[in-house]
Order: structure tokens, then C-alpha cells, then sequence
């Protein structure tokens, strides 16, 4: 019966039942969004700090000899996994596989252009800065492209990017609250007469309420399932091109049981979201 | 069963809606109220089931001292008293059906019983035909027997009828009033509010009356004298017609 009274609230008023569910969809949207970007951007920095390995790249001039006496002397240390040898000829290999797609790109790039490199992972990660400066007093080395910078540089990013998806979120979080609360309210007064007959012939307080905390809920829940379904089919639709522009580090496929794990937590903060403010609104407007 | 004791209710505009009020109604009990409008008839009916409280005095219904009620228990009070309102109250976009079902489904009464319920009474004040209709497409009288309808359906202890016959001609009013009394004998104790004389004349019962918030007549000790006095007078009456 409460259900009945519910349903029959929402469907009599279609535009405001439109305009809750949009605001705690948007809202919804957002949290999904930032969800994502949060845990992909973890998961590209856990995919850098697992990869305790740095890139030397050498000067065009030098000599093999010079190159094989630096790679015997990191090797000496003790403190190395594997070194690997990326001679000119295999960077262009790989450039030329990496785009393969693209006859513009490839026609640009010559053996000449491209350095050879040593690949080296060291044991430890706290190593790699050992052999960073051993590497870096060597005259024959142009470049070194440390992991390490990448790491930090990606995590004041993703700091960043948290502090302004929980700010927006909580704005978001309170529009929807203030413009629940205020629909429910509209509601309530429109039905002023209802409510009072059905005090007088003995509804208690809470039966005349519940109706309004489980249209706030419907909300909610609607909401929710709409800003997660709309967040994920994008990201599902993205996914060709994110995956190839985030190349190598394995984020997609976005594991199902995650994705549950997301809508479940994103129903819970729905229900309480939708639930407190009608349960506001009801307190304020249903004395 | 209503007790009512030097009660008296001052309005926010400084008028005395009732002053110093005493009556009691004995179980069982058919009375009516009269008294022009303004008398404070339906002030009287909306203290008793603690639509507002009294200024001074007290209330009791069925051994609940109505003034001490809590907020959070008025509504096992308001399923005691059966109420037709004056206006009727009936929600406008229920059917009648619906709005006759409403106590029950307040009352959390199972929904299958709580049709068959329904369905008895509706049969029994007579518009059973026009259960799925909505109030706009029933007349005066048949909207009136709707709200009896509704506030039978819990078979309360007492039922507080102000005005039932209000703006209807003399033979629905009479129909309404009879459906009153038969209510009254299966043992519900039943307060009409009233200012149709004839009516009053004819059933003979009990009558208390009221001007400007005073009581001004109770027949209660002259009942049998003054009762067959009424009954005598419509009799005669009939016959002249």
C-alpha cells in the first residue's frame, strides 16, 4: 500500500520526478567518473613502481666497446636484474611496430634518429638511484629516463585530481540534498488536504510520511543505477582508445566484480542520500 | 463512554467557542446535538477526538483522558471514534471504493479482508452500485452515505455525524438519519449534530442543546416523557400527510 501511494506520487508528478532522479543521476555520474580515473591512475602508478627499471639512452658517437664496458660495470654491482641492450637498429624495430598503422610516422624516422639504450630493472627499487648516478657520471650517457619522475610526477596528478573530485562531489552531494528535499516539499504541501483527512481518520504520523522517504529512496536508487550505467557504457565505449594510448599498462578490462563492488557502494550512498533528505523534508513540512 | 467536564474553548480570536460545557453520553447512546450554527457543535466533535485541545476542563473517551494523550497515540483515539465530517473530507481523486477502504488500510487490516469489509458496509449504508465511481459523479446524499461508509468501516465505539443531512432534502435526510439509528442499535454509540427539527421530532432520542457555546438543553432525565412527546408529533404528522 505505502509502495502503491509512492508509485502514484512520482507517476502525478513526472517533471519533478525528472528533475530528482537528473540531479542524483549527475551526481551519480561524477562519483562513477572520478571512481575510475582514481583507481586507473593508481593503477598506473602501481604499474611504474613495480617496474623498478630505468632507460640510459646514448650519445649518437659512441662506441660498442664503450657500451659493453659500462653494461659489465652495472652488471658488477650486484644490484641488477637484467640489462638489456636496445641497439639502434631494434629501436627502430620496435618504433616502427609500435606504429605500425601509421606510414607518416614511419617514414619520418630513421635509424640515425633514434638513440640505442641500455634497459636496465634493478633487484630493488631502492637501487635504481644507486645505479642512476653510476649511470649518470658515464660520459657516454645522453639520457636517462627514470621511472621514478614519472611516479611522482603521476601522483601530485592524481592528488590533484582527488581533491577536486571529492570537492565536486560534496557540492554535488549537496545540490542534490537541497533540491530533494525542496521537491518533497512541493509534494508535501500539494497534498496538504490528503494528509490532513488521513490524519483525521487515524493514519499515524509515520504512515503518512513513508511514502515520501521511499520517493526520495526511488530517487536515489534511480539516480545511482542511471550515473553508473551512463559512466560505465562510456568507459566500455572508450576503451579501444584508452587502451592504446595508455600503452602496455594493464588497466582494461575493468573487472567485473569491481564494477559491482562500485554500483553496490554507489546504491548504499543513494539510499542514504535519497532517505536523508526526504526524512528532512518530512521533519521540516510533516509536523 | 464521552465524558465532557466544564470544558471550555477560547479561540486565538478571544471567543469562547464553548464555556463550561458538562455532558456525559452513555455507551450505547443515540444523541443528538443541535443548536444554530456557531453554537459550537462541531467544536465539540473536533475535542473529542483531539482535533484541538480545550482551554479548561477535560475529556474522557472510552477511559482516555483525551487531554493527556500523547501526540504519538491520537490515532488509536481517532480509530475509536468514527468522524463524517461536515465537509465530508473524502479525497477527490480516490474512488469511492478507495475512500471507504482508507481506515482499514491506515489500520494495517489485511487487504483481502479489508475488501470483504468494505464491501459490507457500502452494501450496507446502500451505494454498493457505485463503489468505483469518484465523489464528483455522486449526489449529496450519496457522497454523504460514502463518508458514513468510511467511518464505519473500523467499527468504532462511537460515531460523531455532524451535519450528515446538512443540505439534502427530507426524505434522503430522513434515509440518512434512519441509517443512523440502525447503526446505533447494533450498539454504536452515535452523536448527530443537527439542526433539521423534523428529524429530531421524529426519532425521539435523547437531545442536547447548544447556543453561542452554552449548553442550553439536555433531555437526558426527560428522555422517555419528552421522547414519546417527539414521537407523538411526527406521528400526528404523518398522519396529516
Amino acid at each position: 500500500m505505502i509502495f502503491k501511494t509512492t508509485w502514484k506520487n512520482i507517476r502525478r508528478s513526472p517533471y519533478q520526478a525528472f528533475a530528482a532522479i537528473l540531479i542524483m543521476t549527475l551526481t551519480f555520474l561524477v562519483v562513477s567518473f572520478f571512481t575510475f580515473v582514481l583507481i586507473g591512475s593508481s593503477k598506473v602508478i602501481n604499474y611504474f613502481e613495480s617496474k623498478p627499471t630505468l632507460t640510459a639512452f646514448f650519445r649518437n658517437e659512441v662506441k660498442q666497446e664503450d657500451i659493453n664496458s659500462l653494461e659489465n660495470n652495472i652488471k658488477k654491482t650486484g644490484k641488477v636484474a637484467t640489462v638489456k641492450f636496445v641497439s639502434k637498429q631494434e629501436a627502430l624495430k620496435i618504433y616502427r611496430q609500435q606504429n605500425k598503422n601509421d606510414p607518416l610516422l614511419l617514414d619520418l624516422v630513421t635509424e640515425d634518429i633514434l638513440p640505442a639504450s641500455l634497459e636496465i630493472s634493478a633487484i630493488k627499487i631502492e637501487d635504481l638511484s644507486t645505479i642512476h648516478a653510476a649511470l649518470k657520471s658515464s660520459p657516454i650517457v645522453s639520457e636517462i629516463i627514470y621511472q621514478k619522475d614519472v611516479v611522482s610526477a603521476l601522483t601530485s596528478w592524481t592528488n590533484a585530481l582527488r581533491k577536486i573530485g571529492i570537492g565536486l562531489i560534496i557540492v554535488l552531494a549537496l545540490v542534490s540534498i537541497f533540491i530533494m528535499v525542496t521537491i518533497i516539499g512541493i509534494k508535501i504541501s500539494q497534498k496538504k488536504e490528503d494528509i490532513e483527512i488521513m490524519r483525521l481518520i487515524g493514519a499515524s504520523g509515520w504512515y503518512i510520511r513513508w511514502p515520501f522517504v521511499w520517493e526520495g529512496i526511488f530517487y536515489g536508487i534511480a539516480g545511482a543505477v542511471l550515473g553508473f550505467g551512463i559512466a560505465t557504457s562510456s568507459i566500455w565505449y572508450a576503451t579501444p582508445f584508452l587502451s592504446s594510448f595508455l600503452k602496455g599498462i594493464p588497466i582494461f578490462p575493468i573487472s567485473l566484480i569491481f564494477l559491482l563492488q562500485l554500483l553496490a557502494v554507489e546504491l548504499a550512498i543513494a539510499i542514504i542520500l535519497g532517505a536523508f533528505s526526504s526524512f528532512l523534508s518530512v521533519l521540516r513540512y510533516l509536523k | 463512554m464521552i465524558k465532557l467536564e466544564k470544558v471550555s474553548k477560547k479561540f486565538g480570536t478571544g471567543v469562547f467557542g464553548l464555556s463550561d460545557i458538562s455532558i456525559t453520553v452513555g455507551k450505547a447512546e443515540f444523541v443528538f446535538l443541535v443548536g444554530p450554527t456557531g453554537a459550537g457543535k462541531t467544536t465539540i466533535f473536533r475535542l473529542i477526538t483531539r482535533e484541538i485541545l480545550p482551554t479548561k476542563g477535560s475529556i474522557i473517551v472510552d477511559n482516555w483522558d483525551v487531554i493527556k494523550l500523547p501526540y504519538s497515540k491520537i490515532h488509536h483515539l481517532r480509530k475509536k471514534v468514527g468522524v463524517v465530517f461536515q465537509d465530508l473530507k473524502l479525497l477527490m481523486d480516490r474512488t469511492i471504493f478507495e475512500n471507504t477502504i482508507l481506515p482499514l488500510e491506515v489500520a494495517g487490516v489485511k487487504s483481502r479482508e479489508g475488501k470483504k469489509i468494505t464491501e459490507e458496509v457500502l452494501e450496507k449504508v446502500g451505494i454498493i452500485d457505485h463503489r468505483d465511481k469518484f465523489p464528483v459523479q455522486l449526489s449529496g446524499g450519496e457522497l454523504q452515505r460514502a463518508a458514513i461508509a468510511r467511518a464505519l468501516v473500523l467499527t468504532p465505539e462511537i460515531l460523531l455525524a455532524d451535519e450528515p443531512t446538512g443540505n439534502l432534502d427530507l426524505t434522503t435526510a430522513f434515509g440518512i438519519a434512519k441509517l443512523l439509528e440502525d447503526i446505533n442499535k447494533k450498539g454504536t454509540t452515535v452523536v448527530m449534530a443537527t439542526h433539521n427539527t423534523g428529524i429530531v421530532e421524529n426519532l425521539s432520542k435523547r437531545v442536547i442543546g447548544l447556543d453561542k457555546g452554552r449548553l442550553v438543553r439536555d433531555d437526558k432525565k426527560e428522555q422517555k416523557k419528552g421522547g414519546s412527546a417527539f414521537a407523538k408529533a411526527s406521528a400526528d404528522k404523518e398522519e396529516k400527510k
